[in-house]
């Protein structure tokens, strides 16, 4: 029988406001334990929590970025359990009244496009770490990340194979970072997710029990486990055994996972309304506001630069995908207009973006932000480029000599000599004088050996030390081999 | 007469007309607590040393500094408060060793004014309790008569000011837990409005119920504490951003044209006659002084006591989880795992009393009884509110017995929860509602203190004052009691 996966995710995302959720304990990741900690994210008896406005304020992003409706009215409520690193025994979260709800995004998977549903987006604290040392018997707890503010987004059941989730997960990713409110760090641990998978017979429209499965530190890790966990479900219906609603554990080393606890052994949360806090509030007017803060999401972005913009499916989701990336491309198209001036088109200004700046990037790990290169600078070398100036080679060596500190490109261009010749009388003089020298190869080209003239057009080259314009040598060269 | 007997507006006008040190007043205070305590009970720490110590700063300071009307003033503090470097126990064997890293807010007015801490006050453990016989450490004894327990929780608030070994103290209130042991111990005590006093550093019991307040043998002491530590504090979400005026300066015992509502349902079945008849002989003084006795109803207060003890349950339940033996306080010391470890620390560290508000809170925020207790008793809150709000319309304040009957003997209760739960009978409804209220003595029955209760509508707590003022003058401020 043929199946079909259903997925579904929870995915938290830590924010990246420079406080915690409930106190001003700095929100930081990676420093000495125990050392961002007050009474308050330590739980200590007597201490209450206040809200930190702006995660209210970021998640309303999130909640306008992914077309939620937004609960301007809302509360705080606790979720109870005992765990060493939760040192109040609660975690304050949302559980009725989410602060957004009834949104989606949009996906795109091998060229098509797909929409998945978002059911809820609440704000919630991150509890304290474990930890195991060696040297002490038992487990010590590093509260640090006690209070970090989460926002938990739960999708819809609505992909239906491990690709879409990762298509998924990539999306909410960018948006993130497009928004510009959490640092999407996987190997920090700012998004994690659970992942809940069932099977059904194809064609079949009602659900399978479902499997909620932790410990996804991934997105390739997500892949993996949805698509083990898939299987282990279809082999067990083909054994004709049942599905059980259960809680597993993922191992990526192993690429198994393990039951966690069954359906009777759920914890029971005991939710209720936060007493220590009182109703979330976020007037109208403000709600508007954050939505207009919202940039251009990547999927509009990607629809506009291959509409608008003429560029490649390909390559507009390259640039997209990147958000330094894409900056520096929109702010380029924005100096050379929409359309590109007389001779830049966005589809020169992708070449730049995606070729040699990507490189750049790449190779030595800086962020554009951290290098003299700006969008003037860049739409300048394309212009003299495709003004013929200069040589495209003289543009990379513009390129690295600013990328070195010199932004000065008309000193570059003078003291380096990379003027392009593009006068007729001029090329014609060094043309006639490399072909005289070269007869050997004129003849060969007239006796049919066409690669004579890459060989021709080059010696031109040398002879003008690069400045001559490649073009116009080779259409005089020729000239005169056919005349 | 000895420095302890005097009330603290008149030690303060003495200390300012020089006529005594805060030191010698100290010392009087302590030597009275060394000679009483050990029949009445009231304290768990004496700061004999920080006391005196402390004295002699303000006494050094006085002449060289404007000073505050209580500065140099010993006061005793209810061990549920926050204190610095002070242990802070809650009369529980589950933080017999707990010494808080930080001063409630109270503390830091408290110290502000220059007022001296003699030491931490008896209570029921964790505040529960109507007798103070829950605490784990001892019991205390009403002043007036040793065989009867002085109320509680804020037993040895109470006791300690009705016995002369505290001039004022602090106490905190969540069902009548100020009022009822200041009515059996036939002392002056204020439950202020919810968020007037702000409750960060108070280890809570019930969150939206709680709320700290004054003792004092005289209603003008009373106001001169109140006025110390109201006040907005960022520090508390639920604290009112408002101003308070001098409540002292305000004080005013006329009570002309002030119309006092008589609510039938705290004179029915379950109050002692004699309660009643004292009562009302009390507000009958008040209306040939010129009050205007106006009848009322409010009906939902049959309700009141099952609302409250599901409410207050439901947040200790989750408010008292934090004490897990992994941080601080009590652990067990044999244990075979986390589980293992959870269960024994707070099988041993919490008594009896204590296990069965955990247990009843935890049952009503079960899933599948959620709505039919907490969701329930929230909705009875809330016509509890509207009925207050309505008999607002017709009248200033409300009068009603602060207990039931006077102070019962020790043991006489403890084995029979249900009717040491009804005790709370006249007081719950002020809380449940956010109100506040006082209690001040209105004459005896058998020797023992009854204590009229006034409650007023939302931060009318000078109008509370002032009638508690008229009472006073009638039946004149309380002198501590022989031992």
């Amino acid at each position: 029988m043929e199946y079909e996966t259903i997925v579904g995710l929870e995915v938290h995302a830590e924010l990246n406001t420079k406080t915690k959720i409930y106190c001003n304990c700095k929100n930081a990741f990676g420093l000495e334990v125990n050392t961002q900690i007050c009474p308050i994210c330590t739980g200590m008896p007597g201490t209450l929590p206040t809200l930190n406005e702006k995660v209210v304020e970021y998640a309303v992003k999130m909640g306008h970025a992914t077309n939620c409706s937004i609960n301007n009215v809302c509360k705080q409520d606790r979720k109870n359990y005992f765990y060493p690193d939760l040192p109040k025994a609660y975690q304050i979260s949302q559980s009725d009244i989410p602060l957004c709800e009834h949104g989606y995004v949009d996906i795109m998977l091998n060229g098509e496009e797909k929409r998945i549903g978002i059911t809820r987006i609440h704000i919630e604290e991150d509890a304290g770490k474990m930890l195991h040392n060696d040297a002490f018997q038992g487990s010590l707890v590093d509260f640090n990340r006690c209070g970090v503010p989460l926002i938990e987004i739960v999708s819809e059941p609505d992909m239906r194979s491990s690709a879409e989730a990762k298509a998924y997960l990539d999306t909410l990713k960018s948006i993130l970072q497009y928004i510009d409110i959490s640092d999407c760090k996987m190997e920090q641990g700012s998004i994690r997710c659970d992942v809940n998978v069932s099977v059904r017979p194809k064609g079949s429209t009602e659900f399978g029990k479902r499997v909620e499965m932790k410990n996804v530190n991934s997105f390739s890790g997500a892949m993996r486990a949805i698509d083990y966990e898939a299987n282990r479900q279809i082999e067990a219906l083909e054994r004709g055994e049942e599905i059980n609603q259960e809680t597993r554990r993922w191992d990526d080393q192993k690429g198994v996972n393990v039951l966690l606890r069954t359906k009777e052994d759920a914890q029971d949360y005991r939710y209720f309304p936060e007493p220590d806090l009182t109703t979330i509030y976020v007037p109208l007017e403000k709600v508007e506001e954050l939505k207009n803060d919202i940039p251009e999401l990547p999927n509009a972005k990607i629809k506009r630069y291959v509409k608008v913009l003429g560029l490649s499916q390909i390559d507009a989701e390259l640039i997209a995908e990147n958000l330094p990336r894409c900056r520096l491309f929109d702010e380029c198209v924005k100096i050379c207009g929409y359309f590109g001036k007389d001779s830049v088109s966005p589809k020169n200004l992708s070449n730049w973006v995606l070729g040699d700046v990507s490189k750049y990037m790449n190779e030595t790990g800086k962020d554009i932000a951290d290098t003299p290169l700006d969008a003037n600078l860049l739409c300048k070398i394309v212009e003299l480029i495709e003004t013929k100036v200069i040589s495209n080679t003289s543009g990379k060596v513009i390129f690295e000599e600013i990328m070195n500190g010199n932004t000065d490109i008309d000193k570059i261009i003078e003291d380096k000599g990379l003027r392009q010749i593009s006068d007729d009388s001029a090329i014609e003089k060094i043309v006639n004088d490399v072909l005289a020298a070269n007869q050997k190869s004129v003849d060969d080209y007239r006796g049919g050996k066409t690669n004579a003239l890459g060989f021709l057009v080059g010696q031109c080259m040398k002879a003008s030390k690069g400045q001559a314009n490649p073009a116009k040598c080779k259409e005089l060269v020729l000239k005169y081999l056919n005349g | 007469m000895e420095l302890y007997e005097y009330s603290a507006h008149k030690l303060s006008k003495m200390l300012s007309e020089k006529k005594c040190s805060s030191e010698e007043i100290t010392k009087s205070v302590l030597d009275r607590a060394a000679a009483t305590d050990e029949k009445v009970g009231a304290y768990l720490t004496v700061c004999e040393e920080n006391a005196l110590k402390k004295a002699r700063e303000v006494d050094e300071k006085r002449g060289r500094e404007t000073l505050h009307p209580l500065a140099g003033i010993p006061i005793g503090i209810k061990d549920n408060i926050s204190t610095k470097g002070l242990l802070t126990t809650c009369a529980s064997k589950m933080l017999y060793n707990y010494v808080p890293p930080f001063d409630a807010f109270v503390m830091k007015k408290v110290n502000a004014a220059d007022m001296v801490v003699t030491g931490k006050l008896n209570m029921d453990e964790f505040a529960m309790g109507s007798s103070t016989e829950n605490s784990y450490f001892k019991k205390t004894h009403n002043p007036h008569n040793l065989d009867c327990v002085p109320g509680g929780s804020s037993g040895g608030s109470a006791a300690a000011v009705a016995a002369g070994s505290a001039v004022i103290s602090l106490g905190s209130d969540t069902g009548g837990s100020i009022r009822m042991p200041a009515s059996y111990c036939g002392v002056v005590g204020l439950k202020p409005t919810y968020g007037s006093v702000s409750r960060y550093g108070l280890v809570a019991f019930a969150s939206s119920l709680d709320q700290i307040g004054p003792f004092g043998r005289s209603v003008t002491d009373t106001a001169m504490l109140y006025s110390v530590i109201c006040g907005h504090d960022n520090m508390d979400a639920t604290s009112a951003d408002r101003e308070y005026p001098d409540f002292t300066a305000l004080l005013n015992s006329d009570v002309k044209g002030l119309k006092i509502g008589i609510p039938e349902e705290y004179y029915g079945e379950g109050v002692d006659n004699s309660v009643k008849e004292t009562v009302m002989n009390a507000v009958k003084e008040l209306e040939k002084r010129g009050a205007e006795i106006v009848n009322i109803l409010l009906p939902s207060t049959k309700y009141a006591l099952n609302a409250y003890y599901i409410i207050s349950s439901a947040e200790a339940s989750s408010n008292l989880a934090r004490f897990d033996g992994v941080k601080y306080g009590y652990r067990t010391e044999n244990f075979t795992d986390l589980t293992d470890m959870y269960e024994k620390t707070r099988s041993e560290g919490f008594g009896d009393e204590v296990k069965r508000r955990i247990m009843l809170g935890t049952f009503v925020l079960s899933s599948g009884f959620f709505d039919a207790y907490y969701k329930k008793a929230k909705l009875v809150a809330l016509d509890i509110v509207k009925e207050f709000n309505s008999a607002f319309g017709k009248c200033d304040v409300i009068a009603t017995p602060a207990t039931p009957a006077t102070a019962f003997r020790l043991g006489e209760n403890i084995g029979d929860p249900t009717k040491m739960y009804a005790a709370d009978i006249c007081t719950v409804t002020v809380n449940i509602a956010g109100l506040p209220a006082i209690s001040v003595p209105c004459g005896k029955v058998n020797d023992m203190p009854v204590g009229l209760q006034f409650i007023g509508r939302k931060f009318s707590e000078q109008i509370l004052l002032n009638s508690a003022f008229a009472v006073e003058n009638i039946f004149g401020e309380s002198k501590p009691i022989n031992v």
